[in-house]
């Protein structure tokens, strides 16, 4: 059983808290993305987990049992890092060994040339060979094995990392940003690649990203961190549908939530919807809950700014008045008044307005806020 | 006005441009090195004297004397001796203070700077203060080694330590050098590889040196034993200054047996030929040097 809790865990840099006090449980066989901007602790969270950092307050509990004084090597996790810092000076094949070598070879069999000739070596070697081309062939390095990391392409290199880990058979896959080196193209291969690797594995996979797009599609959960706390965790939908914070809704989602402060809603001539709370401060509302309609229509208006046209949709930035920001507004691309310089209404869906009060906390009292007439 | 001398300028201007920012350097380098250098092979070919107005050319006599006096090659073998203990002596020094001073967590600014200091110092000074040092009855080491127990011998002047001697003074003005080096080799070393080494089990010392330290340290290394090996070939001042060569060319150097030969016999001649030989010996660890780390400029 690996699943990991955590429990509380402080660590501080000198002055600087660098991750307050959070609590988390990872199941078993999951698949959990910690995400964040940089700087939020979430790769200190995951060097936590490994061992490779003693945190100042709290516990790591692996399979139940507490694992703060163990050593990584002791604590069966496996790490892909995102430099992947395979050992520039050995083969493939040395690379993916070096685990196992140290593991079941004594100290005197692992000396640089005496070692292998001391009686054990070869039946060690021998397993450790066959073990080494399954992962390759499952990997589809198993032509690479000869080469040094060098001689590599990045998304190679990417497979031997990950062969490293998976050789060891462990517990806990840990990975922190392992896709942030590689090309926009190659990103989103290994990601289908990570994903059929978890499912065939079964292990339990804690995944560091600061790109929320990788989170959402990897992940069984997410875990939102930001300035070194524990926001929001839950599967990608509800964190896209219903988060805490307002900073969790601007984190996830691709383009960017928008988010209006009832000082401008107000400010710009329109009403607020009936059912809205007191406390509330900002509304947010996603790109494709906003429709186009004719200027004087709809509850906002503004002036297109631009046009993005990826194709499939087409989003508009919105301009509101004075300078009160804009709306981006997911539109088909057979919709018209879709040129910039165009004078637009914005119908709002009611249901998928959002609030959110001064401290970025959300409210649920006025779950439904009746449409205007 | 402009046509004319535009003309002329584009065909010799560009040219000529060039020439004239070279030529101080130019001028400089023949006149500092490669005339001087022309000048030996010269006088290697003759007997000239120095002080004398006239000289004769006598061919490769001088060479052939050369190798068949036995004080020149017990100085050539004295000199092999010396590398093959300094080389080493300073690499391991080096490297051993180096990963000790990166482990320590403070005063390592004040560690590099002390142990640099012999690097700094003016060999011949120090000399003079080893010297004393080594003084049979009187000196620091004799002394120290007589309240351990052990009676300490005439270093500087017995036959058999002489060039023992010079080589640890070697070992010690030297070994600053090649741990500043490795100090910045050892920092170049990405961390993560230590992290993944120690998710892979390899966490205790010896294990960190043999696969991440002293792999990631290699170019260093081979820049480092190559520079020493230079410099090795290259000592004089302790020589100079503490035995002369002597007692009984027991460290008598290449370089030292250069000077004699040319300044305190004045058989001028005789020593081109000597310096034609160490010149050659130095080109060819020069261009070793230089193909050696040509073929392993960079990891990944």
């Amino acid at each position: 059983m690996a699943e990991i809790e955590l429990r509380h865990i402080e660590k501080s840099y000198g002055e600087t808290a660098v991750v307050k006090g959070v609590s988390l449980n990872i199941r078993d066989g999951e698949f959990l993305t910690l995400v964040g901007p940089s700087g939020c602790g979430k790769s200190t969270l995951l060097r936590i987990i490994a061992g490779l950092e003693a945190q100042d307050g709290g516990e790591v509990l692996v399979g139940g049992r507490c694992v703060n004084d163990k050593r990584p090597k002791e604590r069966d996790v496996a790490m892909v890092f995102q430099s992947y810092a395979l050992y520039p000076h050995l083969s493939v094949f040395d690379n993916l060994a070096l685990p196992l070598r140290t593991r079941r070879l004594s100290f005197a069999q692992r000396l640089p040339f005496v070692g292998r000739a001391l009686p054990g070596c070869g039946g060690i070697e021998k397993t450790i060979r066959a073990e080494i081309e399954q992962a390759a062939s499952m990997l589809d390095i198993g032509h690479l094995l000869h080469r040094k990391p060098g001689q590599l392409s990045g998304g190679q290199r990417q497979r031997v990392a990950l062969g490293r880990a998976m050789v060891r058979d462990p517990a806990v896959f840990l990975m922190d940003e392992p896709l942030s080196n590689l090309d926009a193209k190659l990103r989103v291969q290994m990601r289908a690649e990570i994903i059929a690797l978890h499912r065939r594995l079964g292990v339990t996979f804690v995944y560091v990203t600061h790109d929320q797009a990788e989170a959402m599609t990897m992940s069984d959960r997410v875990a939102v961190m930001m300035g070194g706390e524990l926001l929001q965790v839950g599967r990608p939908e509800r964190l896209y549908r219903d988060p805490e914070d307002l900073r969790v809704a601007e984190m996830i989602g691709s383009p960017k939530i928008n988010v209006v402060s009832c000082a401008d809603w107000t400010a710009l001539g329109a009403s607020l919807p009936r059912g809205v709370d007191g406390n509330t401060t900002h509304l947010a509302f996603r790109p494709e809950a906003v429709g186009i309609a004719a200027p004087g229509d709809g509850r906002l208006s503004g002036v297109v700014a631009s046009v993005e046209n990826l194709g499939s949709d087409i989003f508009l930035n919105v301009a509101l008045g004075d300078g009160r920001g804009t709306v981006v507004v997911r539109t088909h691309p057979d919709v018209s008044r879709s040129e910039p310089g165009r004078a637009v209404g914005l119908q709002i869906d009611p249901a998928c307005l959002l609030q959110f009060d001064g401290a970025g906390m959300r409210l649920r009292q006025a779950e439904k806020i009746e449409a205007a007439a | 006005m402009a046509a004319p001398t535009a003309r002329i300028a584009k065909r010799s201007g560009e040219h000529g441009l060039g020439w004239l920012a070279v030529s101080p350097a130019l001028l400089l380098l023949i006149g500092l090195l490669f005339g001087p250098v022309a000048a030996v092979l010269l006088f290697s070919l003759t007997d000239w004297q120095l002080g004398s107005f006239t000289f004769h050319f006598i061919g490769p006599a001088n060479f052939r004397t050369l190798f068949t006096d036995p004080t020149f090659w017990k100085a050539l073998s004295n000199t092999l001796i010396y590398a093959a203990i300094v080389v080493p002596g300073t690499v391991l020094l080096g490297l051993v203070v180096a990963l000790l001073i990166e482990s320590s967590p403070g005063l390592r600014g004040f560690y590099r700077a002390a142990h640099f200091l012999p690097v700094m110092s003016t060999m011949s000074a120090m000399a003079i203060v080893w010297g004393t040092m080594l003084h049979p009855t009187i000196g620091l080491v004799n002394r120290a080694l007589g309240v351990m127990g052990i009676s300490g011998v005439n270093w500087l002047r017995d036959e058999r330590t002489a060039l023992l001697a010079l080589a640890l003074i070697g070992i010690w003005q030297g070994f600053g050098f090649a741990m500043v080096l490795f100090v910045s080799g050892l920092k170049a070393v990405p961390q993560q590889l230590y992290d993944a080494a120690a998710v892979d089990g390899a966490d205790g010392v010896l294990d960190r040196l043999r696969v991440v330290t002293l792999p990631m340290l290699g170019p260093v290394t081979m820049f480092v034993v190559i520079l020493t090996a230079k410099r090795s070939f290259e000592v004089f001042d302790s020589v100079r200054v503490l035995t002369q060569g002597g007692p009984n060319y027991a460290s008598e150097v290449l370089l030292h047996r250069l000077y004699t030969e040319s300044f305190d016999f004045l058989r001028m001649g005789y020593g081109a030929a000597l310096t034609v030989v160490y010149l050659a010996i130095v080109v060819l660890l020069t261009l070793t040097q230089a193909r050696l780390l040509e073929r392993r400029v960079h990891y990944s």
